[in-house]
């Protein structure tokens, strides 16, 4: 019998300076974690690199981490890569973002009258709720929330509230602080769905730059396609980790001229 | 260079694999950066993983033949690591250090046959001992690597659990062999080593590698996810995950298999033992 689920996609946006297992591993634990409340269908899956735009030091050009996280999803029934914020002229705020595939969303769900159909075949009637987009990340991305001038108020809002955020936490952080701590994200808890990963796993996108810095192996951490991506075009040097260093990140800069009202609430 | 001795070592793995994961393979890698690059006396010319038997009768743990068959799978896109049947395939359970010994032999053996795996990989850039191949003529009469027991520190640390090992067995492991150890976060394998006489003995043949990007990934974690039908991908390389989707591994039942029996070790030398 058809249970109304909401049909839901969930958005990763991040540097992936290059995708990780880890960052596969995100989509896995968010949808088995969104299944079992027994209120969503997860219907796909997009991984949005940031534009160069961003400035964050270290960061390769996005025609590398676009091809790269390609490669590493090629394998994925349900989790796509998409260019749109890499291709953007200047860095993306993410509610934008979202905004974006929330539309996109939206207009794949209508062309198929009469039925919605996920990646794996299931269908559900037109009648049931309209699909949601929510952004995917990490715990340490919930923190970022405090970093003055990072985020616009109306922003955060927007995000937590309007679309809703799936956080799957690891090693020592705690996401339940984070929303906690701001005013806003405690708002909309209920919008914000903390999944916990009890493997403790720490690889991170920045300990793989470093391992390939040093010339050490980083195999079964990221796919061996992408290991043979970074080989080929020489990413991942001490030279690239130099990369925009000094420069501002392209938020706090973008975002210096408007009014920052502190999230220290 | 010239005069730089550099000793040729492999590593074997003794453990359940029960499944193998990521974190098993990640251990192979570490090893060799390890010995290669921060020793560097050594060049690491194979790998091999040697899946227990099922006499060991460890609580869950599922035929021997899916065990090596998954680690086969999971070795497939390595240029350097090996899976051995020959432990799981013996009757009842065999000592470590059998194995460790008999894979000994086997690699002296081969050793006038042996083409060394080429484990160079072309980005590395640390220095390529290339001289060792050239053209001196006793490369074909070179003395067999040293073969050493590649391990977690909780494999270490279980030296000390009573009548799991026997006392010449680890002797002979880390005097003759030698062990290299990759920590995961809470473990104190050095100072396990301190406190033991016979570890302290042989300590420069112990390597202790540190794990600093802790990567937990335990057999034991993935076969609960399994067993509470949740994804397991990407802990594990693809074509494992669709082995054991394929053959409906790992599940409530399985995970009780063995649930009263004494695990094999313990078994055999308790007995033996008059403490």
């Amino acid at each position: 019998m058809a249970t109304c689920r909401i049909p839901l996609v969930l958005l990763a946006c991040g540097s992936f300076n290059p995708i990780t297992n880890q960052h596969m591993r995100l989509f896995e634990l968010a949808r088995d974690h969104m299944h079992r409340t027994g209120q969503y269908q997860v219907v796909g899956g997009i991984v949005s690199p940031v534009s160069d735009g961003y400035g964050k030091q270290g960061l390769v050009l996005a025609q590398h981490r676009v091809a790269m996280a390609k490669l590493a999803l090629q394998s994925s029934d349900w989790v796509t890569v998409d260019e749109w914020e890499s291709r953007q002229p200047d860095w993306t705020e993410t509610a934008v973002t979202m905004r974006y595939h929330y539309g996109q969303i939206l207009q794949k769900y209508k062309k198929t009258t009469g039925t919605l159909m996920d990646s794996n075949g299931n269908t559900t009637f037109i009648s049931s709720p309209s699909p949601q987009l929510k952004l995917l990340c990490g715990a340490d991305f919930l923190d970022t929330f405090k970093t003055p001038g990072l985020w616009l108020d109306e922003h955060v809002e927007e995000v937590a509230g309007r679309f809703g955020l799936v956080c799957v936490s690891r090693g020592g952080l705690q996401p339940e602080l984070a929303v906690h701590e701001s005013d806003t994200l405690s708002r909309h808890q209920q919008n914000i769905f903390l999944v916990r990963e009890w493997v403790r796993n720490e690889t991170s996108a920045t300990e793989v730059r470093r391992a390939l810095r040093r010339g050490a192996s980083v195999k079964y951490l990221i796919p061996d396609s992408v290991i043979e991506y970074i080989h080929q075009h020489n990413l991942y040097t001490e030279d690239s980790e130099r990369r925009n260093k000094g420069t501002v990140l392209r938020p706090l800069a973008k975002q210096a001229q408007k009014p920052v009202n502190s999230l220290d609430d | 260079m010239e005069g730089h001795s550099v000793t040729r070592v492999a590593l074997l793995a003794c453990g359940s694999f029960n499944p193998i994961t990521n974190m098993h393979l990640r251990m192979f890698e570490l090893a060799r950066d390890h010995l290669e690059d921060t020793v560097g006396n050594y060049r690491v010319v194979k790998g091999i993983i040697s899946p227990v038997g099922d006499g060991y009768k460890k609580k869950g743990l599922i035929e021997a033949c899916h065990r090596v068959e998954m680690a086969r799978l999971a070795t497939e896109s390595s240029d350097w690591i090996t899976v051995d049947a020959w432990e799981s395939l013996q009757p009842e359970w065999v000592e470590t250090a059998k194995v460790v010994r008999h894979h000994y032999q086997k690699l002296a053996a081969v050793e006038q046959n042996n083409d060394d795996v080429d484990t160079v990989k072309f980005a590395k850039k640390r220095r390529i001992e290339e001289n060792c191949h050239q053209g001196s003529s006793h490369q074909r009469s070179r003395d067999s690597p040293q073969l050493m027991l590649l391990c977690g520190a909780d494999v270490l640390e279980s030296f000390g659990v009573p009548n799991l090992w026997k006392q010449e067995d680890i002797a002979e492991i880390v005097g003759r062999f030698g062990l290299i150890c990759i920590t995961r976060c809470g473990n104190e394998p050095q100072k396990f080593i301190h406190q033991s006489d016979a570890l302290w003995k042989h300590r420069k043949n112990i390597h202790v590698v540190h794990e600093w990007v802790t990567n937990d990934i335990s057999a034991t974690h993935v076969r609960r996810a399994l067993r509470r039908g949740r994804s397991v991908r990407y802990l594990l390389p693809d074509a494992v995950v669709h082995y054991i989707q394929d053959h409906e591994l790992y599940s409530a039942e399985s995970e009780q298999k063995n649930a009263d029996v004494i695990l094999a070790p313990l078994q055999r030398y308790a007995g033996a033992s008059s403490s």
